[in-house]
């Protein structure tokens, strides 16, 4: 697993609460963990913060899974 | 007319986490007051708080015993003492498991006095240091006054009237009497009714300091810094937590075979219309709050055994006495009156709640609790049994309790045993 998903999954963990188990890169953020709207604005936000990137509210509307954060950050990172 | 009980009791306060911990505390003489903890307060006038203990305390908070982690993130820490001492009462009425009809008919009306000042402030900083990009998307929702009974609803399926009082020192109490009006006017047949607070926080502390109101005298001594009726207090000591009741009808509790620990039979609201923080002199407002609440339970001052006062450790707690010595007249050689904010602190917007339950508690246990480090009674205490240092073994047939607040607001609530 890369450096990047590890950092996603623990942000994951710790923002909603859940079992690190639970955080596998399919796992959607409102259908398999809990979240609501709100909290996705606020995970994109630590995302932001931990990876010193970017997020634009029409790139954050499409992440919905952990894989599809992971990606973005990857692709977007400095 | 419908009738109201109390089924349920909850309590976090900076002497336990629960009812009866806080409770032997109290009876116990113990003081929650130390040095803040919660921030570096060196540069503070005021030193000294009551807070709420944490999880590895004897008698500590722990907030994931009933508060899921992600919303203990997202929200003021009033909101998790309100949202876990609504859950004790809910517990300790039975209504865990409350089928549908059951919850169309109850609601929620927990306020706060001042709502979440430490995230507001701390988003604040966020805002001019970091920009409006990096506030919290949680911010509003976890600092709004309503948003405990907001957030209990939510976890307990509560479809009833969903309300929150904000009247400063006196929320807790008009909370719990505007809960028992709805009751009585069938809006509801079950109320979880309350307060909570928690402004231990650079902004509070100082706001209250220059404000002067807070005691400022007691850094080295915080134990000794609460004195109600003492001629050396010299302002209130904050503390934080919450109080909550289950309010039933009591055929609605009965028919269910609840155990019920009081009646709510009077409650008396006034406008004192003189000043923002200072009292009328002539506490006519706060004789008039009382008056009003003896007159709906139709009692005399004679019915009245315990007095649990507003008496937070200021100037205004000999002008409290006053008032209550002209409408109790004769009457005075027989009532106990007793400041529990000598042990705990000033719960704000939680006060009256909490000191609801601890006269609740001298209803059920035939004592009263006592005034802590009243050592030296000030003028215009002569004759009243102030309970100084120790609890009281009495005979408690009603209590009456009273909460004053800035802007000139005043409650009073009087509650008897259930025969």
């Amino acid at each position: 697993m890369s450096d990047t998903a590890d950092r996603v999954k623990k942000i994951v963990v710790e923002h909603l609460g859940v079992e690190a188990d639970k955080v596998t890169e399919d796992a959607s953020f409102i259908d398999d963990l809990g979240a609501d709207s709100l909290d996705i604005v606020e995970l994109v936000m630590a995302f932001e913060e931990e990876f010193g990137v970017e997020i634009p509210d029409d790139a954050a509307e499409k992440i919905s899974t952990v894989s599809d954060a992971i990606k973005y950050i990857e692709e977007n990172k400095g | 007319m419908r009738r109201v009980v109390v089924t349920g009791l909850g309590l976090v306060t900076p002497l336990g986490a629960d009812v009866e911990t806080t409770w032997k505390n109290i009876l116990a003489s113990k003081s929650g007051a130390g040095p803040i903890t919660k921030f570096d307060a060196s540069d503070q006038k005021c030193q000294v708080a009551c807070e709420v203990k944490p999880a590895d305390h004897e008698y500590g908070f722990d907030a994931n015993k009933r508060v899921d982690h992600k919303i203990q993130r997202q929200v003021d820490p009033f909101i998790v003492f309100g949202i876990d001492a609504a859950g004790q009462a809910i517990e300790d009425a039975g209504l865990e498991d409350m089928d549908e009809a059951t919850k169309l008919r109850a609601g929620c009306s927990i306020g706060s006095g001042i709502g979440g000042l430490p995230g507001i402030e701390s988003e604040s900083l966020v805002l001019a240091n970091r920009g409006p990009g990096r506030v919290s998307p949680h911010f509003v929702h976890g600092r709004l006054i309503n948003l405990i009974s907001g957030q209990v609803s939510i976890k307990y399926g509560l479809k009833g009237p969903n309300h929150a009082v904000v009247t400063a020192c006196s929320t807790g109490a008009h909370s719990i009497g505007d809960a028992a009006r709805m009751i009585r006017d069938d809006d509801a047949d079950i109320m979880l009714a309350g307060g909570a607070e928690s402004t231990i926080c650079p902004i509070g502390i100082a706001g209250f300091a220059q404000a002067r109101a807070l005691n400022c005298t007691f850094n080295d001594r915080p134990e000794q810094a609460s004195r109600p009726y003492d001629k050396d207090r010299d302002g209130f000591v904050m503390g934080e937590g919450a109080g909550v009741v289950v309010l039933e009808e009591y055929e609605h509790a009965k028919a269910r075979g609840a155990k019920i620990y009081a009646e709510v039979v009077g409650y008396g609201l006034s406008g004192d219309a003189y000043h923002v923080t200072a009292p009328d002199p002539e506490m006519d407002g706060a004789f008039r709050s009382m008056s009003a609440a003896l007159r709906k339970a139709g009692m005399t001052p004679a019915d009245i055994d315990y007095i649990n006062a507003h008496g937070t450790s200021t100037m205004a707690d000999t002008l409290e006495l006053g008032a209550v010595r002209r409408l109790f007249g004769d009457a005075m050689d027989n009532v106990s009156m007793s400041s529990t904010k000598s042990a705990i602190g000033h719960l704000l917007g939680g006060a009256g709640a909490v000191e609801a339950i601890f006269c609740i508690l001298a209803l059920r246990d035939q004592i009263v609790p006592p005034t802590l480090n009243l050592d030296t009674p000030d003028e215009g205490c002569e004759g009243v049994d102030l309970v100084p240092h120790v609890p009281r073994k009495r005979e408690v047939r009603a209590v009456l309790n009273n909460s004053f607040g800035f802007g000139g607001t005043n409650a009073s609530l009087i509650m008897r045993k259930v025969d």
